[in-house]
C-alpha cells in the first residue's frame, strides 16, 4: 500500500447525498479478477451518455460533459468533496479502488457508511470527515474558485485551505500509523499469533460446537 | 456485580483476541461466507505473500451473483462471469475450502444458504464480502460484510481488526396487522431512522413484533439492517431460533448441542443493559410499504402520497427528492397506487425463502399477470428452496399466472447476469436496494414485500395486497 502523509491537490465538489457504491463503480464491472483498471468506470453512469460494458475501451466513449468530473477545471483532481453517507450500499471494495486508480487519494464528507469507510484506509485512501458547515464552506469555496486546491495533513490531522485556514479531523491511531507507513496489516495481525492460538484453544474448551 | 450486557456487548466481548490501548481490536471470525464477487483478489493476495488460510473448516463458498437464471444446462455464456466463477472453484480447490458448486441442490444465494445449512449459529461472528451479511444477526451473530482485503485479512489470520460499534436498540411494540410482513416493517424502520440512521451502531432488534416474527422474517428485518446504515442487526435467541437451528447439516450434534442450547440461553441483552440510542415503532402503525425513490429512506406506506420537494425545507434533501422524482419519472403528490409497473421480481437475499414464495404464490394463485407485465420472475434462493417450494406445488401456481420459475442466485437484485430492466422499465421487487442502476442501467426499482410484488403483477400497479 502506498503510504500517505501529506497531499495537496485539486478539489472535485460532488453535490449529492448518499453516494452510493453502485454509482461509484456499477456491478458489470464487479466481474473483474483484479484489483486494478476501475477508474475508468468510476460513476461509469454519471460520467458517460451510453451504458458500459467490461471490456470496452473506455477512452472512446461519449462523456457526459454535464457531469461534475467531466469539467475541465476540475481536471486531475485527487481530493473528492462529498454530502453526507458517502460510500453507503454494498461492500464492494472495488469503488474503492474505482477512485484510487482514477487518483482520488482523499474523501472529504461530513459522513461515511461504515463498510466504505473502512475499505478506504485498506488501500491508501484518507475518508475525512468534516462538519457540515465546514463541508458547506468547502462547497461554496471550490465552486466559486478556479483549480481550488487542498491539502491534507495526515500526521497533524489536518485539512489546509488555501488562506491558510486549517480544520482538524479525528482519524484512529492505528489506521493512521498504518496508513503512514504504507502497512500491510496482515503482516502485523500474524505478529499476534501465538494470541490467536491460544483464544482459539480456549474457545475450542468452551464452546467445542463452534470447532 | 457484572455490568448488564446488550446483546451485541456479550457476542462482542465473546470474541475479543486482544485489545489496543485506542480501542482497536482483534477479533475472532468463527464463520467466513465467500462468493465470487469479492473473493478473488484476497484468495490471489494469499498467493502472491505466500500464505495459507487459517482455518479453512471456517469457511463455505458459493457462487451466486453471476450465476444464470435459466437454461444452466448451457453453462455461463459471459466468458467474464464464467471466469469470476471457475476463479472461485480453482481457488477452493487450491486451499481445500468447500463450496456448493452449480448444480449442487445447496448451491444458492450465499445469506440463504449459510443458515439452511445451520452454517450460522447464534453466538457466531460471521463475516462475508457482502454488506447482506447482516442477515445472520437473526441467529442472534454478529454478522457484518467486510471488503476484500478484510475478507484477505480474515482468512489469513481468522482475524478482523475492529473497532466497537455502539449500541442502538430498535422496538417494534405491539402486533401488526393481518397481512403486514417483516419487509413492511424494516421499510417502515428505515423510513423512520433514514439510510443513515444506523451508522456506527450494530443495531439489535427487539420487541413484541419481531419476537412473533418467524426465523425468516427475521432474517429480512436483519438484512436490511444495512440499508438503515448499520453494518450488523441482530435479535435475540429464543426457542424460534433453537428449533430452526436444530438437526440442520452444520449444526452441533449430540453432546454438543446440549451444551451449544445451554450457551445460547444467554445470548439477549441483560434486563437493565444500556443502548447509546433507542428507537420505538407502533407495530400496529405498520403499513405495507412501497419505496418510491431512489434510497431504501424514501418509502411510503401503500396509501400514501409521492413527496413534493417544494414541502422539505433542508435544500439538500429537497434537491435529493427533486433528483429522485426525476430519475423514477414519477409526479409529486400522486398516490404510489396509480404508479404502474412493467416488470415483477421476486427473489435476492431479502425475500426468496420458502415462506416469501408461500405468500406470493398465495396472491397469484388462479390470477392472471396483468396485460401490462412484461417479465414477472420468481428466484428461489436455494437450490433446496426450490425443490420444496416445487414439493409444494407453488411453482405451478406461479407458472399458470404468467410468472417464470427460475433457477437460484441473485439475478434481477443486482443484474449481474441476464436478468435486468432496461432503462425506463420500472420493477415491483423484493430485493433490498433501489439505488439508480441497481436492476441494470436506468432502471427504476420500488422494493416492497413479496405479497406486494405478487400482487402488483396481478393488477399491472402497486396495490394494498390485503385488498385483493
Ligand atoms: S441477493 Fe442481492 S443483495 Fe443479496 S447477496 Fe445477492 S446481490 Fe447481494
Amino acid at each position: 500500500m502506498d503510504p500517505f502523509v501529506v497531499h495537496t491537490g485539486v478539489v472535485v465538489p460532488l453535490d449529492r447525498p448518499n453516494v452510493d457504491t453502485d454509482a461509484i463503480i456499477p456491478k458489470q464491472y464487479l466481474k473483474s479478477i483484479k484489483r486494478t483498471g476501475f477508474g475508468p468506470t468510476l460513476f461509469d453512469d454519471w460520467r458517460y451518455n451510453e451504458p458500459g460494458e467490461p471490456g470496452m475501451d473506455h477512452s472512446k466513449r461519449q462523456l457526459n460533459s454535464a457531469f461534475v468530473l467531466n469539467l475541465p477545471r476540475y481536471n486531475h483532481a485527487s481530493i473528492l468533496l462529498g454530502r453526507e453517507n458517502f460510500g453507503c450500499g454494498s461492500s464492494r471494495e472495488h469503488a474503492v479502488w474505482a477512485l484510487t486508480d482514477y487518483g482520488i487519494r482523499s474523501v472529504i464528507a461530513p459522513s461515511f457508511a461504515d463498510i466504505f469507510f473502512n475499505n478506504s484506509f485498506k488501500n491508501g485512501l484518507l475518508p475525512i470527515a468534516l462538519d457540515s458547515a465546514v463541508i458547506e464552506q468547502l462547497f461554496r469555496e471550490t465552486e466559486a474558485q478556479q483549480g481550488y486546491q487542498l491539502t491534507v495533513d495526515l500526521p497533524n490531522q489536518q485539512v489546509v485551505t488555501p488562506s491558510g485556514q486549517t480544520f482538524d479531523f479525528k482519524v484512529d491511531e492505528f489506521r493512521k500509523y498504518c496508513l503512514v507507513n504504507g502497512l500491510d496489516d496482515i503482516g502485523l495481525t500474524l505478529r499476534h499469533a501465538d494470541e490467536i492460538r491460544a483464544y482459539e484453544a480456549r474457545r475450542q474448551q468452551q464452546a467445542p460446537w463452534l470447532f | 456485580m457484572v455490568a448488564a450486557k446488550t446483546l451485541y456487548d456479550k457476542v462482542w466481548d465473546a470474541h475479543v483476541v486482544r485489545q489496543e490501548a485506542d480501542g482497536t481490536c482483534l477479533l475472532y471470525i468463527d464463520r467466513q461466507l465467500v462468493h465470487e464477487v469479492t473473493s478473488p483478489q484476497a484468495f490471489e493476495g494469499l498467493k502472491l505473500a505466500n500464505r495459507q488460510p487459517w482455518r479453512t473448516s471456517s469457511m463455505l463458498a458459493v457462487p451466486d451473483h453471476n450465476i444464470p437464471t435459466k437454461d444452466l444446462a448451457k453453462g455461463i455464456t459471459d466468458p467474464i462471469s464464467r471466469l469470476q466463477v471457475e476463479t472461485l472453484h480453482d481457488n477452493c480447490r487450491e486451499f481445500g475450502v468447500t463450496e456448493f458448486n452449480i448444480g449442487d441442490p445447496r448451491q444458492g444465494i450465499v445469506h440463504v444458504m449459510g443458515p439452511e445449512q445451520g452454517a450460522t449459529l447464534p453466538g457466531m461472528t460471521v463475516v462475508c464480502g457482502d454488506s447482506h451479511t447482516s442477515t445472520h444477526g437473526a441467529f442472534g451473530a454478529l454478522a457484518h460484510g467486510i471488503g476484500t482485503s478484510e475478507v484477505e485479512h480474515v482468512m489469513a489470520t481468522q482475524c478482523l481488526i475492529q473497532k466497537k460499534m455502539k449500541n442502538m436498540l430498535i422496538s417494534v411494540d405491539g402486533k401488526v396487522g393481518a397481512g403486514v410482513t417483516a419487509k413492511d416493517i424494516v421499510l417502515a424502520i428505515i423510513g423512520e431512522i433514514g439510510t443513515a440512521g444506523g451508522t456506527g451502531y450494530a443495531i439489535e432488534f427487539g420487541g413484541d413484533a419481531i419476537r412473533a416474527l418467524s426465523m425468516e422474517g427475521r432474517m429480512t428485518v436483519c438484512n436490511m439492517a444495512i440499508e438503515a446504515g448499520a453494518r450488523a442487526g441482530m435479535i435475540a435467541v429464543d426457542e424460534t431460533t433453537i428449533q430452526y437451528v436444530k438437526g440442520r447439516p452444520y449444526s452441533p450434534k449430540g453432546d454438543h448441542w446440549e451444551k451449544a442450547v445451554a450457551a445460547w440461553q444467554d445470548l439477549h441483552s441483560d434486563a437493565d443493559a444500556q443502548f447509546d440510542r433507542v428507537v420505538r415503532l407502533d407495530a400496529a402503525s405498520i403499513k405495507p410499504q412501497v419505496t418510491w425513490g431512489t434510497s431504501p429512506e424514501m418509502v411510503l406506506p401503500v396509501d400514501g402520497m409521492i413527496p413534493d420537494p417544494a414541502q422539505e425545507s433542508d435544500p439538500v434533501k429537497a434537491g435529493a427528492i427533486r433528483a429522485a422524482l426525476q430519475y423514477m419519472g414519477l409526479q409529486a403528490n400522486t398516490p404510489i397506487t396509480s404508479v404502474q409497473v412493467d416488470k415483477v421480481f421476486i427473489g435476492s437475499c431479502t425475500n426468496s425463502r420458502i415462506e416469501d414464495l408461500r405468500a406470493a404464490a398465495a396472491v397469484a394463485k388462479g390470477k392472471k399477470l396483468a396485460s401490462n407485465i412484461k417479465l414477472a420472475l420468481v428466484v428461489p434462493g436455494s437450490g433446496l428452496v426450490k425443490q420444496q417450494a416445487e414439493q409444494e406445488g407453488l411453482d405451478k401456481i406461479f407458472i399458470e399466472a404468467g410468472f417464470e420459475w427460475r433457477e437460484p442466485g441473485c439475478s434481477m437484485c443486482l443484474a449481474m447476469n441476464d436478468d435486468r430492466l432496461e432503462a425506463g422499465e420500472r420493477c415491483a421487487s423484493t430485493s433490498n436496494r433501489n439505488f439508480e442502476g441497481r436492476q441494470g442501467q436506468g432502471g427504476r426499482t420500488h422494493l416492497v414485500s413479496p405479497a406486494m410484488a405478487a400482487a402488483a403483477a396481478i393488477t399491472g400497479h402497486f396495490v394494498d395486497a390485503r385488498s385483493l
